[in-house]
């Protein structure tokens, strides 16, 4: 929509670039004559070249690094890359065999902290959107939203060792674990459930509320229903994030290694320790000494390839949700 | 006139009241008054006045349910608060006893001394100045990379770009947003580390100009998008008026829009430098991790919260150690809480405008 009225100066210069008496678009009264390009319109537009391309190259550097990192973890990875990799447990000290400990780890971890975080963030969200006025205590609470979002993930660490592992004595577990994820990633979900919540007009809830709704009957018939895609890809984005971190997870409950079968999905109790994808990429990469060269890439490629993927599931549903949208 | 047909039309032929879900049938029948944008019903009083009268279908039960379910959403409203408090309230109950009362421990030498010796037989020593500078070198090495890309390719999707290249961008910053720090970590002790030994003939490749780009990377995503977000909120009729004066877009860039957007640009650029003070993972492993006071880009640097994930697992639960970490942990709160309120701050600014 912005870009309408871009094009007009391009056309306008090109007119100009022209230069032709006659032939100049808009040159009514003196045949375009008038128009001719003097020193400062061609140093104006050599600016315009200029800036043009270097924003451009600007853009073009966020897309190398992407590139560039997906397809060198794969290249280094490739020898070890294969269904087996993921099912395996590591072998001799870490330095040969698969991930699975760390894959099921981090599915527990993830799933766990989802079941905390979702209905918590999905419901406050509701409320900064559907409930709350904007006075000065709604304002508390959104910038406590925002500093939750802009915590060091250390510092959740720490909170989590301080609460979670010693004041509630849940011990270096799943649980403690999960619980600092949580609160982690509830900004993720807050700040994408009220955009999704947001986005239902107005008039949609004045509708029911002229029927004799409730505040309540409003938001579960009409609101929730109409936003359910946005909240989802709220939901998603916290799994991406929620799997990629190391920090909170290292002191309250991840462990370097952990004893588990081949393949076993319900190894974990959530009173236990377990491993996770991404403590075990910091573990072979820093702490084994003599792992096999592809291991840790194979590792890193996992990893990334699981939270790439669900951001993109995420990306995918909302193109999806807006190419249908009926408002 | 034509609103007045719009009345007298027969109830038959209006969209029944039951499926008014459809956003303009209500629009219609409300005409187009110009208090209406400012209209709001009031639903507790709809409540109030028909809890008088009497709703058979509607049961106690019914009721008390939903009194209930309200409670639950202002209670998750409110546990953003909460939690924030809390976060505050344990890693500073932790780190307490050692801010008053430490055996080894005075508040001036840990803010001020280079000297961090926290396992040494003889003489303990915690001074945290060599981190904070090792932080803000990195933070400001990353800033310096990170800043001018962010917002040029921020401007570049925001003004210079078709529609289709902007979706396709947008994806590209979100997918690298996404990359978890560890894996960043992980770039940057192999790949990034062998780049910078081979171009520049440093000893070590994991040093500040090696943390300094991998978190100038990370944080370029999240420049580009709120500074987007600011450029956006620019009026459009700024854009036309410039461009009625015959205004290349360049100039447009230069002299209305980044004026006009100051404020969330800065903002963006305040919250890359709190992701950037945070970031924990990627440092720890791309920074070389020596407690030193850096004197060129390819010495080693320890920061803050590489620190406390470095030293948290071997000091021992409850000694002067442990404690320390948890006060650096109180410092990096409060370090990062600043720049957020700041940044929400500037925005604030740039939106009541």
């Amino acid at each position: 929509m912005t870009d309408v009225p871009f094009q007009e100066p391009t056309s306008e210069v090109s007119g100009l670039e022209a230069g032709r008496p006659g032939s100049s678009p808009g040159g009514a009264a003196g045949g375009g004559r008038r128009f001719v390009r003097t020193a400062f319109v061609r140093r104006k537009e050599r600016f315009e070249a200029w800036a043009r391309g270097v924003f451009l190259a600007m853009a073009a550097a966020m897309i190398v690094p992407l590139v560039a990192i997906v397809g060198h973890l794969t290249y280094e990875a490739w020898p070890s890359l294969e269904l087996e990799f993921i099912l395996d447990v590591p072998r001799r000290g870490m330095t040969e065999g698969g991930i699975w400990p760390a894959f099921v780890g981090t599915l527990y971890l993830v799933g766990l902290s989802l079941a905390v975080a979702a209905p918590i963030g999905v419901l406050a969200a509701v409320y900064l959107n559907e409930y709350a006025r904007d006075n000065w205590f709604n304002r508390v609470i959104q910038l406590a939203v925002i500093n939750l979002a802009g915590v060091p993930s250390i510092v959740h660490a720490l909170f989590g060792l301080g609460a979670f592992v010693y004041a509630a004595r849940f011990g270096y577990s799943i649980l403690s674990a999960s619980l600092t994820l949580a609160i982690m990633t509830l900004p993720v979900i807050i700040a994408s459930t009220r955009e999704a919540l947001a986005a239902v007009p107005r008039a949609f809830r004045e509708a029911c509320w002229n029927v004799g709704a409730t505040r309540w009957q409003t938001i579960r018939s009409i609101v929730l229903p109409n936003s359910i895609s946005g909240i989802l890809t709220g939901v998603i984005l916290q799994v991406s994030r929620a799997a990629g971190e190391t920090a909170p997870i290292m002191f309250t409950g991840a462990v370097f290694y952990k004893a588990i079968a081949r393949g076993d999905l319900f190894a974990y109790r959530l009173d236990e320790q377990c491993m996770a994808l991404s403590m075990h990429l910091y573990t072979v990469t820093t702490q084994v000494p003599n792992v096999r060269e592809s291991v840790p890439y194979a590792t890193a490629v996992v990893l990334l390839a699981s939270v790439l993927l669900v951001n993109a599931t995420a990306i995918g549903l909302r193109l999806w949700l807006r190419n249908r949208k009926r408002w | 006139m034509t609103g007045r047909e719009g009345q007298s039309e027969p109830p038959s032929r209006r969209t029944p009241v039951g499926e008014g879900v459809e956003p303009g049938a209500g629009r219609r029948g409300w005409g187009a008054g110009g208090g209406r944008a400012g209209w709001k019903p009031a639903p507790q009083d709809l409540q109030q006045r028909r809890g008088e009268g009497k709703r058979p279908r509607r049961t106690g039960w019914a009721r008390a349910g939903e009194r209930v379910i309200e409670g639950i959403i202002r209670t998750s409203g409110v546990s953003a608060v909460l939690f924030v408090l809390a976060i505050f309230f344990f890693v500073f109950r932790e780190a307490a006893p050692v801010l008053f009362g430490g055996e080894h421990f005075k508040l001036l030498p840990f803010l001020f001394s280079v000297e961090w010796y926290p396992t040494s037989a003889s003489n303990v020593r915690y001074g945290t100045l060599a981190l904070t500078v090792g932080t803000f070198s990195v933070t400001a090495l990353a800033m310096v990379l990170a800043v001018p890309f962010g917002l040029g390719a921020a401007v570049f999707v925001s003004e210079f770009c078709g529609p289709r290249l902007k979706e396709a961008l947008k994806v590209v910053i979100e997918l690298l947003a996404a990359i978890p720090s560890v894996v960043w970590g992980f770039i940057g002790l192999t790949v990034m580390s062998r780049l910078i030994v081979h171009f520049t003939g440093a000893p070590v490749g994991v040093n500040l100009l090696n943390g300094g780009i991998i978190l100038a990377l990370m944080s370029v995503p999240i420049i580009v998008s709120i500074g987007e977000d600011a450029l956006k909120a620019v009026p459009d009729s700024y854009r036309e008026a410039g461009l009625a004066l015959g205004a290349t877009r360049w100039q447009l860039v230069y002299r209305v829009l980044l004026p006009a957007a100051r404020n969330g640009l800065l903002a963006a650029v305040l919250l890359g430098v709190g992701r950037a003070v945070g970031e924990t993972m990627a440092v720890l492993m791309a920074t070389g991790h020596a407690v030193n006071l850096p004197l060129g880009v390819f010495d080693s640097v320890r920061t803050l919260t590489a620190n406390v994930a470095a030293e948290l697992g071997e000091a021992p639960a409850g000694s002067d150690h442990y404690r320390v970490l948890f006060l650096t942990g109180v410092l990096l709160f409060s370090l990062t809480f600043v720049v957020n309120l700041v940044a929400d701050l500037v925005i604030r600014g740039w939106r009541r405008k």
